[in-house]
Order: C-alpha cells, then sequence, then structure tokens
C-alpha cells in the first residue's frame, strides 16, 4: 500500500531549510559561542536523514548529487591543507593565523584560518554519517 | 683481513660456487671441484707448524663489530692448528671418498658439496677465532651444517628424525653456551679469549663462575656427545657415510672437546671442572662401550665407538687439570693425561675416520650394514679386510698401533688418579682406573664384533643384496692413508710429540715460562698399565668367545635405561602438555578471554594501589552536592542496573539511551554546552544504530534474561571497584594546579576565538582533532567495505 505523505514532505520542505541554516549558524559560531564543525556537520546530516525519510533514496540523490566518499576526502584535505599552508610561512604546522577586517556590508569581522580547518571537520562529518546510514538503508 | 681469514671463510667462498659449477659441468663429479680446496687449506695450515712448534701463535684480528668488542680474532696456536689439521686433512680425504661413494647421477651433490663446505668452514672458524661471539657463531654454523648434512636423504623419515634430535640437543646446548658467552663478558668485559686466559686469576672468587662454567660444560658436553647428552650420535648415523666419518668421527663432535681444551685455562683452577669433566666423561666411555657391544649396524656401533672414545678423551682433559693444583710436583707427573688426551684425540681421528670409510665400503659393495647378515667377507675384499684390522685393533688398543699407545698414556693418568689427595679423589678416585678398566674391555669386545663377524666366519650371500666385490681404488685411497696413519703413528711416535701434542698441550695448559717436552715410549717396562692392557686382551677374548652365551643380559638391561625413550617421551610430553595447556585457556570463547583480562586488570591495580599505599580519600577538594545532580545519578544508576535485567532487548536499547541522554544532561549541569550538543546527536545515531542491529537480529523465540553467573558478578563489581578507588586516590592525591589557565588567559588573545572548547580542539591541539576525524572517516570507509564487498553474497544481489 502506497501512503500518501504529503503532510511530512511539505513540513519537511519547510523544516529542512531551518535546520540547515541552524547548523550553518551553528559552525560559524563555533568559534564564539557553542557548536562547531563537529555538531554543525551532525546537524547537516540531520537535515539530508530528515530528506530521506520523507522522500526515497534516489530523489534524494537528485536533489543533492553529492559523492560523500569525495566529500570525506575534501574534508580530510581542508583540514590537512589548513595545516600544511602553515609550513609555507616558516611557522610549524597547524599554526593558524588570523586578522580583522572592515567589510563594507558585514561590518567588523575577524577571519580566521581555524575556519577553514573547521570546514574540513564539518564535511568529513557530513560525509561520514551520510555514507554511514546510506550504506546500511541500501543494504536489504 | 689477512691470508688466515681467507682461509677460514674460503670454504664458504666456495660453496657459493659449487652450485654453478654442478649445473655447468654435469659430466664431471662435483666433488672434483671441492677436492683442492681442504687440500690447498692443509697445506696453508702446515706452514703455521714451524711457528706452533715453538709454542708460539699467531693472531691476525679484522675488524667486525668494534663498538661491541667483536672482533674476527683469528689465532693459530698449537690446539688451533691441531684441529686445523684434522679437519682440512680429514676434509680432503672425505671429499675424494666422497667422489666415489655417491653417485653423480642419483645423488644431489651440489647440496651436498654445499653443506659439506660450510661445514668445513665453520669449523675451521671454531677452532681458529679468538673471539668467543665468533666463536660461538661457527659453533651455531656447525650445528646447522651437521643438521642439513644429517637430513641429506630427507625423503627418510630416520634421516628427518635424526636430524632434528642432533639439532635441538646441540643447540640447546648452544645457546647454554651463549649464556657462559655473556657471563664470562660480565666478569671479564672481554670477548677475547687469549684477554679471559690472562685476567682469569680475578674471575675464580666471582659469584658468576661457576654459573658460567656449568654453560660451558653443558656446551661441550652436547656438542661431544657426553652422557647423557650422546643419544643424538647414533641417530646422526643416518647421513651418508663420508658425512658420518668427517662430522661425527673426526670433527663436529670435538668441537666440544676443543671447547673444554680451550677454555681449560680459565676454568681448570676449579674443582667442579675437574670433577664433572673427569667424572662425567668416564662414565660416557664406560656406558658408550657398554652399548656398543649390543647394536647390530656397523655403523651404530662405530657411533656408540665413538662416543666412548670422545668420553675417555674428555675424562683426560679433566684428569689434567689436576696439574694445575700442584706445584711441587713434577709437573709432567699429571699432565701425562692432558698428553694422552691430544694424543688420542689424534689418533682417533685417525683410524676412527677409516673405520666409518671401511663401514661405507661394506654398506657400498653388499647393500647392507647389519653384521648379522654380513660374514666371511675377507676374501671378497682383501683390502677393506686389511683396513678394517688395522682401524679396530688400534681401537681396541692393541700393538703396534697407534691406539695402543694412547691407551697405555690413558691408563697411566688413570692410574696417577689413585695418588691425587685433592678434591677428596681419595674416596671415590678409584672408581677412575677400574671404569677405565672395565670400558676398555667393552672396547675390546666391539671391536673384535667388529672385524670378525664382517669379515671372517660364515658367507650368506642369500642375505645381500648385491654380489660383494672389492670396492674401486678410489674410494679406497682415503681409508688406506688414514690407515697408513695408524701404522706410522704406531711407530713412530714421537714425529708428532714436538711438533702437534706439545704445542697443543702448551695452549691447553700454558704455564709461564715452561716448555712442554713430550716424549711416547713405546715400551714402559712392566707398568700396571701393561698389565692392564694384557688382562683387557685377556679378558676381552674370553667374553668375545662366549659371547652369545652372555648376549641375553643386554636383552633386559639397557631397555630400562634407554635414554632414548626418555628423550621421546620427553618431547612428545612437551609438546602434549603445551597442546593440551593451549587448549585449556585458548578456549576461543571470548567471554572467557574477558574473564582472563579483567581478572589480570583487577589484581594488578588493586596490589599496586595497596602495595604502594597509593589509596587516599580526601574529601576536602569536593564541591558541594546540588540535588539535581542527585537526581540525575539516581536516573542513570536505576537505567543502567534495569539493563541488566531486563528480559527484552528493546527495552535494554531504550534503556541504554535514556543513561546517553541523561549523561547529555549532566553535560548541561556541570556547563559543558559542547559536549551536550554533541552527546545529544551521537545518542541519537548510536541508539538508531542499535535499532537497526536489533531489527537484523535472527528470530529467537524465546527472549530470555541475562544468566547470572557468580564468577562475572564477582569481576564486573571488582572492576567497578577498582575504577572507583583509583578515582578517588587520583582526586584525592592531585599534585599540580590544572594548566588550564592558560587557556582562559589566551583563548582570546592569541587566538582569536571565546568558545574555548573548539579554540582547543582547532587550535591549540587541533592536531589530535585532524586525527579524530581521519578516524571517523576511517570507520565510514570500514563501513561501506563490509557492506558492499561481501564476497558471493554482494554478487547475488547484483544479479537479482
Amino acid at each position: 500500500m502506497k501512503t500518501n505523505d504529503v503532510i511530512l514532505q511539505t513540513a519537511t520542505k519547510v523544516v529542512l531549510f531551518l535546520i540547515v541554516l541552524f547548523s550553518v549558524y551553528i559552525f560559524f559560531a563555533g568559534h564564539y559561542t557553542p557548536g562547531g564543525g563537529f555538531v554543525g556537520g551532525l546537524l547537516t546530516s540531520g537535515a539530508i536523514i530528515l530528506l530521506l525519510l520523507a522522500f526515497d533514496m534516489k530523489t534524494v540523490e537528485k536533489i543533492l548529487p553529492v559523492n560523500y566518499m569525495y566529500m570525506i576526502a575534501a574534508g580530510l584535505l581542508f583540514a590537512i591543507g589548513t595545516g600544511a599552508g602553515a609550513l609555507l610561512f616558516n611557522v610549524p604546522f597547524l599554526t593558524h593565523a588570523f586578522t580583522d577586517v572592515d567589510l563594507p556590508i558585514l561590518g567588523h569581522l575577524s577571519l580566521h584560518t581555524a575556519a577553514l580547518f573547521d570546514l574540513g571537520v564539518f564535511l568529513v562529518v557530513v560525509g561520514v554519517t551520510m555514507i554511514i546510514i546510506k550504506t546500511i538503508g541500501e543494504d536489504d | 683481513m689477512s691470508l688466515l681469514h681467507l682461509a677460514i671463510i674460503s670454504p664458504f667462498l666456495l660453496a657459493i660456487l659449487v652450485p654453478i659449477a654442478y649445473k655447468l659441468f654435469r659430466q664431471i663429479h662435483t666433488g672434483w671441484f671441492v677436492l683442492p680446496l681442504p687440500i690447498l687449506l692443509f697445506s696453508y695450515f702446515i706452514s703455521y707448524l714451524s711457528i706452533t712448534s715453538d709454542q708460539q701463535s699467531v693472531t691476525k684480528s679484522f675488524s667486525w663489530i668494534p663498538a661491541l668488542g667483536i672482533d674476527f680474532a683469528a689465532k693459530v696456536d698449537g690446539l688451533g692448528l691441531l684441529f686445523a689439521l684434522l679437519i682440512s686433512g680429514i676434509g680432503s680425504l672425505v671429499v675424494l671418498y666422497s667422489i666415489y661413494y655417491l653417485d653423480k647421477n642419483k645423488e644431489q651433490l651440489n647440496t651436498f658439496y654445499v653443506y659439506l663446505l660450510l661445514f668445513m668452514g665453520a669449523m675451521l672458524g671454531v677452532v681458529l677465532s679468538d673471539n668467543l661471539i665468533v666463536l660461538y657463531t661457527f659453533w651455531e654454523f656447525t650445528s646447522f651444517s651437521s643438521f642439513l648434512l644429517i637430513g641429506y636423504w630427507y625423503h627418510r623419515e630416520k634421516s628427518r628424525y635424526g636430524a632434528q634430535k642432533s639439532m635441538i640437543i646441540t643447540v640447546f646446548g648452544g645457546l647454554s653456551m651463549l649464556g657462559g658467552i655473556i657471563l664470562l663478558y660480565l666478569m671479564t668485559g672481554t670477548f677475547s679469549i687469549s684477554e679471559i686466559i690472562a685476567g682469569s686469576d680475578e674471575i675464580f672468587s666471582h659469584s658468576l663462575f661457576v654459573p658460567a662454567l656449568l654453560c660451558f660444560l653443558i656446551g661441550a658436553f652436547t656438542k661431544s656427545a657426553q652422557f647423557p647428552f650422546h643419544i643424538w650420535l647414533p641417530d646422526a648415523m643416518e647421513a651418508p657415510t663420508p658425512v658420518s666419518a668427517y662430522l661425527h668421527s673426526a670433527t663436529m663432535v670435538k668441537a666440544g672437546i676443543y671447547l673444554v681444551a680451550r677454555m681449560s685455562p680459565v676454568f681448570a683452577e676449579h674443582s667442579l671442572w675437574l670433577w664433572l669433566i673427569a667424572g662425567f666423561g668416564i662414565t660416557t666411555l664406560f656406558w658408550g662401550s657398554f652399548s656398543a657391544v649390543k647394536q647390530t649396524d656397523l655403523k651404530a656401533i662405530l657411533a656408540f665407538s665413538t662416543v666412548s672414545q670422545l668420553g675417555m678423551i674428555m675424562s683426560l682433559l679433566g684428569i689434567g687439570a689436576a696439574a694445575l693444583h700442584f706445584e711441587t710436583v713434577d709437573d709432567s707427573y699429571f699432565t701425562v693425561a692432558t698428553t694422552a688426551a691430544v694424543f688420542h684425540l689424534i689418533n682417533h681421528a685417525t683410524f676412527k675416520g677409516s673405520l666409518f670409510m671401511v663401514a661405507g665400503i661394506v654398506d657400498h659393495e653388499t647393500g647392507t650394514r647389519d653384521i648379522r647378515k654380513l660374514g666371511g667377507l675377507m676374501n671378497f675384499m682383501p683390502i677393506t679386510f686389511t683396513l678394517a684390522v688395522i682401524g679396530t685393533f688400534s681401537m681396541a688398543g692393541l700393538p703396534p698401533f697407534n691406539g695402543f699407545l694412547s691407551k697405555e698414556m690413558f691408563f697411566t693418568g688413570m692410574v696417577r688418579v689413585l695418588e691425587m689427595d685433592i678434591f677428596n679423589l681419595d674416596t671415590w678416585g678409584f672408581l677412575f682406573p677400574v671404569l677405565a678398566w672395565v670400558a676398555s674391555v667393552f672396547t675390546f669386545i666391539y671391536s673384535m664384533i667388529l672385524v670378525f663377524k664382517t669379515f671372517t666366519g660364515k658367507f650368506q650371500p642369500e642375505q645381500l643384496e648385491k654380489k660383494p666385490h672389492e670396492a674401486p681404488i678410489g674410494m679406497l685411497i682415503s681409508p688406506i692413508i688414514l690407515a697408513s696413519l695408524v701404522i706410522i703413528i704406531g711407530f713412530f711416535p714421537n714425529i708428532i710429540a714436538n711438533t702437534l701434542i706439545s704445542p697443543a698441550q702448551a695452549a691447553i695448559m700454558p704455564v709461564e715460562g715452561y716448555v712442554y717436552d713430550t716424549h711416547i715410549y713405546f715400551w714402559h717396562g712392566f707398568t700396571p698399565e701393561l698389565f692392564m692392557t694384557l688382562g683387557v686382551i685377556t679378558l676381552g677374548i674370553l667374553l668375545f668367545v662366549t659371547l652369545p652365551k652372555w648376549r641375553r643380559v643386554y636383552d633386559f638391561l639397557p631397555e630400562k635405561l634407554a635414554l632414548n625413550r626418555f628423550y621421546d617421551s620427553g618431547l612428545s610430553g612437551i609438546q602434549h602438555v603445551a597442546h593440551k595447556f593451549t587448549k585449556w585457556y585458548m578456549n576461543g570463547s571470548i567471554r572467557n578471554y574477558l574473564v582472563y583480562i579483567f581478572t589480570f586488570f583487577i589484581i594488578t591495580l588493586l596490589s599496586v594501589l595497596f602495595l604502594k599505599g597509593a589509596f587516599k580519600f580526601d574529601a576536602s577538594n569536593v564541591s558541594a552536592i546540588r540535588f539535581s545532580e542527585i537526581v540525575l545519578a539516581l536516573v542513570i544508576a536505576i537505567g543502567a542496573i534495569t539493563i541488566m535485567f531486563v528480559k527484552s532487548r528493546l527495552t535494554s536499547i531504550i534503556l541504554l539511551g535514556a543513561v546517553g541522554y541523561t549523561v547529555a544532561l549532566f553535560f548541561v549541569l556541570f556547563r559543558a554546552p559542547d559536549l551536550a550538543l554533541t552527546q545529544l546527536v551521537i545518542e541519537t545515531i548510536s541508539v538508531a544504530l542499535f535499532l537497526l542491529c536489533f531489527y537484523h537480529l535472527p528470530q529467537i523465540k524465546d527472549e530470555e534474561r541475562m544468566p547470572f553467573k557468580a564468577t562475572n558478578a564477582v569481576i564486573s563489581i571488582g572492576v567497578g571497584l577498582v575504577i572507583t578507588l583509583i578515582a578517588f586516590s587520583a582526586h584525592s592525591n592531585k599534585l599540580f594546579d590544572s594548566i588550564s589557565q592558560y587557556y582562559i588567559d589566551n583563548t582570546y588573545e592569541k587566538a582569536a576565538g571565546k568558545n574555548m572548547v573548539n579554540v582547543i580542539l582547532v587550535d591549540f591541539r587541533g592536531f589530535d582533532t585532524m586525527f579524530e576525524i581521519t578516524v571517523l572517516a576511517i570507520a565510514a570507509l570500514g563501513i561501506f567495505g563490509m557492506i558492499k564487498l561481501r564476497l558471493g553474497g554482494g554478487k547475488k544481489n547484483e544479479n537479482k
């Protein structure tokens, strides 16, 4: 029997963006308030899982045509690359740098290479979670 | 690197070339390529005679591992040269003999000569090394090459058995010797034998002296087949006869003798040395000759005879050590034993080598070595018969052969034991001449059996596989040379007295400023020794003639005393016990292994905690407990305890989730928002995964509660208790303040962040994080691989 999940699907469409926004917020705010790459990544994959629950696997793949293996690799590259980048400036591995800048619209900001590292964490966590869920889900 | 070093390693170098020669020149017997080397070596070593005859020595050193004090120091002195000449001389004869003995079309000649050359080089290394570690290296090399040679016909089970047995026993002794070497190094700080000898007076009272002595003796006794380690030698007779003649009569089995002689200046001051060597030697002499009489295989007789003769040389070396304890008596009075040892060493190598070759010829020409099948071969093989007579009569100690002279000297040495009044020798010392005499009677009997049962009596052609005929001349050359030596040395013993024997003696017992001068007299006059020999001959002939009547003594006697049985049952017993033990504790059940691990954990930690007095309970540093904490702790405790007692797995999973969420609440309570966030999400995911596992579990009809087991309860309570105690003690024993103040101060100043947890994670200690995400990535890839790459099962799914 095919069920009609219209309420779930509609609710998902709305809630999804809230979750994604929240996760992006948590990710970016991580350096100042609780949060960071790890929780941000988990929440983003939570949003994708919600999609998976509301729709089926193929639809989600159409919506998000991402190879999560590459995502893990990219995340690791970001993390290690950030660390290795420090070597170019003749400082020890994983030495972070930051500057304060004033941007026209966004105002006073501090740009930090730690955010790039955190981005690596974020990508790996999303990739890992999605790989685990998808692999187990596709298996019969 | 000098010419001397080159001489020692030249057999190894030639061993590399032998397989090439074997492949290239299939028409020529490979032995011909090998033969020139030992001859060359022999003539090279002859050139050293001029130096050693003056009782001097030459040392050439070659740096090997200087940082550890290990140099390849080669030293040629009287003793080393004597052995080097035996090795290269008899080596040449054996190679010549083997050329005719081994068929070039039927045998794997390349391996044979490679092994033989390895052995020759190793043996030269043993006797010419002045460094104990180098000596040990070559020593083990002789064990290995002997193992390979005994197992040369590896398709025979008996060869493999003999090879394994000799390997186990000699390597056991070799390792024990290594222990002795290390102990000596600890005492003296050097591996150089010359230096150790030079400083031997100081180590005499050292507490490690006796252990080192015992270690060396075990090494020497196993290699030289002394009682009770002699059991490997008769089984080593499965080797081709040239090997038996070379290794198991003339060279390898004398390595132990060499070691005893070489270490005499270090250890001989101690009474234990004299007692052990002389005692074990005389026992071996007796037991070997006694056992030889009952053998029916020619080579087995010769093997036991070798055992007994080695025992004789060993006992002489032991008695000779007594000379060190007398300063007033004329030195040569007691050193006659040492002279006899060296002299008999040479004699034994000559007659035993030729006898083995004779046995090989008999085997080769008739197809059997069983003396019950042999007989009356005298007319078919006159030359072989002559050689056998010379060899056996010399072995039995009959004039005019060289064995007679050394046996006379042996008796002299043994009779003089009676006059020693040291080390309580006056109490049990009389056993030495008595045992020596009885053993000589047995030696006489088996010597006669060897020659007369084989060559005289009734000829039994139906028992023989081949029609017997005289051996080819090539096969006879080597035993003829050896037998001629037996006669030459018998008639003119003094040609080797001052060239070989005295220098060797000077090396065995160096006395400052004393020059050994040896004379061997053919005729002593009417001495007790002469009458002992006459008695041996009379009783020996009597017993040989009446042999069938008393032979049944052997049927019940030695069977009970067989050391082989002890060895075999010991070996299988060790295997059996090890098997049982491993089966008992490695039973494959993970529960059991966890029991071991946790029990070990509890015992170790608890004992350390209380033995070291580390347990301490100090509540002064504890903060006040809030009501909310008590509530949460109760929730967790109830959840955790209920998990153990619920029936359904589903309930367990949900309870576990409850515990996890409560932990998250604890994080909230203890102001760890990052942890609380992560804990919540992760707990959700893991509960979902648990449910997934639960869903896929095979249908079990009645879900039962976990059965109660007292051991498990005790262990789990124990683990909990230990961890709690350690946590209390650790908290009460804080020695330093936390380093967190640095992070608090610098999170914003240096890292431009305000969330300290995150700043530590990505900045201060980002290195850890980098590898934690790597761990995650590996886990994901692992899950992906496990599920997608199910071989066989995965393919089925694709076909659907």
